[in-house]
């Protein structure tokens, strides 16, 4: 029971790690919810079925295509959509909203809305401590923290990651110092598109598809962002560890605990903005509170 | 007495092309039932009583978040409360319509004030977040305790509001008329009667700049999430009166997000707008029934389309075409006029030779 609630909520975590992070980083840069981040991880998970099961290709090709249309998605509908109207909270909100409508109604047309199971990329499984654990899963867990990893080193230790971090801090002085902004944001929303397509590819063959896949974990990331601070990777990074414990503790544990894990994580991002509204590692925005 | 209301009628509605239109609209509505008659002019007539509950629920938001200017992305929680309270007293304590509806309404005007708690600390988009919780949290709940709640069924079985679809609709046409010209009255900024409504604008352009005048924003606050939660409630119970369900599609994220769409469509901070948004986009929904595959596709990409070209809204548009406001005294006149009804002061500036 408690080897399996830690094990569970491990890889929980690192799914959620993946697809915080990238929210979180487009927040902390440009200052919008993108309302449909989970739609790339969709996308990418159907994208692994359509290439990997429909035109029956080998796995891996499969993976590296889905991943590459879905990126290719996610910077088109920043450089089409969201980019001409990022200075306003509330269309950014609304604007991507219609776009996850459309990507999820496209799925309909495409895949119909019947749930469907994509391929496993290894079979098998390894007992710890007496849990049988697949090696699928074990595989995400990886794939999750070696992203994070490299996301971690990308933002920390090369040129782009400073004029990243500079963007997130002040764009204005950033662009002053010769950053281009613009080009940072898209390739800041591109990244943020490569880390929800990876979280789609590695989960996939461990969920059912199905259109609607993208409002479950959209709910969970938020709770996960605001619970580590709006904008701080490193707090969404731990924040997706804490909420995925509680997750797989509320189902564990509660009757019904299945409907009631999205109303206890978003019941700690309440509590957490009421209490300590910048999160555990976030960034206070004096401005933006009263 | 009737001269000066005359006069005053002629000054304030017929000279302005907006409120004439709306005029003409609110006349057409009580007409209508005439037209649609049978088993087809029933089914159109329920497309019209849906849509006038959904006025009243599209306008609270503007009041809310289009005035005051707090963001609310969960507002069909005030539309659920309401529907799940009337519907719990209709069946179990068996009280009739006229009395559950603004009980249920005051059960809105609860939930506006829980609400209100965090919102009194928080702005844009973290409130934004916040708001958009509540529902869903009360969702969880709602399908964890099935035999209280119905669940996914919800509850079912209550009275009707009347015995007739035409009475009904009159019913819900009087009912929006009245609260569209409260709230409309409520966020004037202009009144002589009362201050809500330039207070409520200053509260959205600078709170503090506000709170330094000397107005207690938290009171103002307070009372805008009241409001809005009353009449989002009014909405909500009726449609559970109505549809004689409450379940949980009331509570659902899209209805939240169905209402900005509908607001931001019409035009944002003004109560017309959302009345048009809703009159326009709800019946093209139900005619766009008949290619079920794509319709939520149409209508996602309608919103997109609106957002990157007409973002003021629609009704908004149509009023810059047809009003000019006179730069001098600042009151509405026709379009076409060359000089203000009152001053004389030319409305256009002369091209320059």
């Amino acid at each position: 029971m408690v080897e399996g609630i830690i094990i569970q909520g491990l890889i929980k975590g690192g799914t959620y790690a993946l697809l915080a992070v990238g929210f979180s980083l487009i927040f902390g840069v440009a200052r919008m919810i993108n309302l449909s981040h989970t739609c790339f991880y969709m996308l990418a998970a159907y994208g692994i079925y359509a290439f990997a099961k429909m035109l029956g290709m080998p796995l891996i090709a499969a993976a590296v295509l889905s991943l590459l249309a879905t990126t290719i998605i996610g910077i088109l509908t920043y450089r089409l959509f969201i980019d001409r109207v990022r200075e306003h909270h509330v269309t950014v909100m609304l604007i991507t909203l219609a776009l996850a409508m459309v990507f999820q109604e496209w799925m309909i047309i495409s895949f119909t809305s019947e749930p469907l199971g994509a391929p496993s990329f290894i079979s098998g499984y390894w007992e710890i401590i007496g849990v049988k654990v697949s090696y699928q899963h074990l595989l995400t867990f990886g794939v999750a923290l070696a992203v994070l990893i490299c996301v971690w080193a990308l933002l920390s230790k090369t040129r782009l990651g400073v004029a990243i971090r500079a963007t997130a801090q002040d764009s204005e002085i950033a662009n002053l110092m010769g950053i281009n902004v613009r080009r940072i944001l898209l390739v800041t929303m591109g990244m943020a598109a490569v880390l929800a397509a990876v979280a789609g590819i590695v989960v996939a063959p461990t969920l059912t598809l199905e259109p609607r896949m993208w409002t479950s974990p959209l709910v969970m990331i938020m709770a996960i962002v605001v619970l580590g601070g709006l904008g701080s990777v490193k707090g969404s990074f731990i924040g997706a560890f804490i909420i995925g414990f509680v997750e797989v503790l509320v189902v564990f544990l509660m009757p019904g605990g299945a409907f009631l894990k999205g109303a206890f994580a978003l019941l700690v991002m309440v509590i957490i903005l009421l209490v300590r509204p910048e999160g555990l590692f976030g960034i206070a925005f004096e401005e933006e509170r009263l | 007495m009737l001269r000066r209301l005359l006069k005053d009628f002629q000054g304030d509605v017929l000279a302005i092309p907006g409120r004439l239109l709306a005029l003409i609209f609110f006349v057409i509505l009580f007409f209508i039932p005439l037209f649609l008659q049978g088993s087809s002019g029933s089914y159109y007539l329920r497309i019209f009583i849906f849509a006038n509950m959904y006025v009243i629920f599209a306008v609270s938001w503007d009041l809310l978040s289009g005035y005051t200017g707090q963001l609310n992305f969960g507002h069909a929680l005030f539309f659920g409360v309401a529907a799940y309270t009337t519907a719990l007293l209709n069946l179990h304590l068996d009280w009739q319509p006229w009395l559950t509806i603004p009980l249920g309404a005051l059960a809105g005007v609860i939930a506006g004030l829980v609400v209100c708690l965090p919102a009194l600390r928080l702005r844009g988009p973290y409130l934004a977040l916040v708001t958009l919780a509540f529902p869903l949290i009360l969702l969880g709940i709602v399908f964890a305790f099935t035999d209280f709640t119905g669940g996914e069924l919800g509850i079912s079985g209550l009275d009707r509001i009347s015995n007739s679809r035409t009475t009904d609709y009159y019913i819900s046409v009087a009912v929006m008329i009245v609260s569209v010209m409260i709230m409309w009255k409520l966020t004037d900024a202009r009144s002589s009667l009362v201050r809500t409504g330039i207070v409520f604008h200053a509260i959205r352009e600078d709170e503090i700049a506000a709170r330094a005048s000397g107005i207690n924003t938290i009171r103002y606050k307070l009372l805008a999430f009241a409001v809005a939660g009353f009449f989002a409630g009014i909405a909500g119970a009726f449609h559970a009166h109505f549809m004689r369900i409450a379940g949980p599609s009331n509570l659902e994220l899209t209805l939240s997000f169905q209402v900005i769409i509908w607001t931001v469509f019409g035009g944002i901070t003004s109560i017309y707008g959302p009345v048009v948004g809703v009159y326009i986009l709800f019946p093209l929904m139900e005619l766009l029934r008949v290619v079920p595959e794509v319709r939520n596709l149409i209508f996602a990409g309608i919103v997109v389309a609106m957002l990157l070209f007409m973002p003021e809204g629609i009704a908004v548009w149509v009023r810059d075409k047809i009003e000019r406001e006179c730069p001098r005294c600042k009151l509405s006149n026709m379009a076409f006029r060359k000089t203000c009804r009152a001053c004389d002061t030319p409305l256009y500036e002369r091209a320059v030779d």
